[in-house]
């Protein structure tokens, strides 16, 4: 499932709902965005959340959502956005 | 640092009201006591290491984030190396952040304004910005300010227009953020000592502006 991505490569976060501790917001979930920068790998949190090693790391990404796009009848400007970081192995590629 | 907290504030009134309150603790209390007590009794540290930590979160000011951003604001080439590494560019003030997760420096433009809630939890760059207000916690917070960000900025008083771009960074994994605002007009022949009066904790959540000066 490991997979790297590039900066500006659009993507998807998985529309997953797995049982257990995770990083991924709900509102998320299934939404379309782009990859603004890789912090590089970080131990796995779902794993450290129950004592084990987080190993192997994962790739972090901040990935970049439109407002407009994530919240019907959003109020702000068209230019408003989101960014928050997400793991390798929570998205997907989108066209 | 800390043998005289009175003198840290000198507008909190000497006669604050106990904050303790009455009747039976909560059960989440008498956990955080039990646990305490047991890994204290099994040596796994000891209860002068409970104090000493209490003692380095209570140091910690958002002073420490406002001198990064004096800096920031003065020195070009110390701008570029907390661009690239702000955990290393606080170690340069003499900030500790050796046991913190990634400090990210998040700067503003005439076009782009940042402002950070964690959703999750509460995430928050204590070294940086000491310990988090109640209203950052709050689970109005971070339920609105990411679906309604010029509204929660409005209630700071805050309005920007509407050719800003208003970013929310959603703090969700191993990043930590601090916003660098806007340099004031006005704020031009001011020293680095002189600019950090110009920059509050909320100033860099996002939530506000630097002050004029």
């Amino acid at each position: 499932m490991s997979q790297s991505f590039a900066v500006a490569q659009r993507v998807r976060v998985r529309n997953d709902a797995p049982k257990g501790h995770c990083r991924t917001p709900h509102y998320l979930r299934g939404r379309e965005g782009v990859i603004e920068r890789a912090y590089g790998a970080f131990r796995n949190p779902e794993q450290l959340a129950y004592g084990a090693d987080g190993l192997p790391k994962r790739e972090l990404y901040w990935v970049r959502f439109e407002q407009g796009r994530l919240w019907p009848g959003y109020t702000g400007t068209a230019t408003d956005t989101l960014v928050a970081e997400i793991y390798e192995h929570w998205l997907e590629r989108a066209e | 640092m800390s043998g005289h907290p009175h003198d840290h504030h000198s507008d909190h009134d000497p006669h604050a009201p106990v904050e303790e309150v009455e009747g039976p603790p909560s059960e989440h209390v008498l956990l955080e006591i039990a646990l305490r007590e047991l890994l204290i009794e099994k040596g796994l540290f000891a209860a002068a290491d409970v104090t000493r930590q209490i003692e380095i979160m209570d140091a910690t000011t958002p002073e420490q984030g406002a001198r990064l951003v004096a800096k920031f604001w003065t020195d070009p080439a110390y701008r570029q190396r907390a661009l690239a590494d702000g955990k290393a560019a606080a170690a340069e003030l003499g900030i500790d952040m050796s046991v913190a997760p990634k400090l990210v420096i998040l700067e503003n433009t005439a076009r782009l304004h940042h402002v950070v809630v964690c959703t999750l939890c509460s995430c928050y760059p204590r070294a940086v910005l000491g310990l988090p207000p109640a209203w950052y916690k709050s689970p109005a917070y971070r339920a609105r300010t990411v679906k309604d960000s010029r509204g929660v900025l409005a209630e700071f008083g805050t309005s920007l227009p509407d050719d800003v771009e208003i970013r929310v960074v959603d703090s969700t994994a191993d990043c930590r953020y601090l916003v660098v605002p806007v340099r004031p007009h006005g704020s031009e022949g001011m020293d680095e000592a002189a600019l950090a009066g110009l920059v509050t904790r909320d100033t860099m959540i996002g939530v506000t502006l630097a002050r004029e000066p």
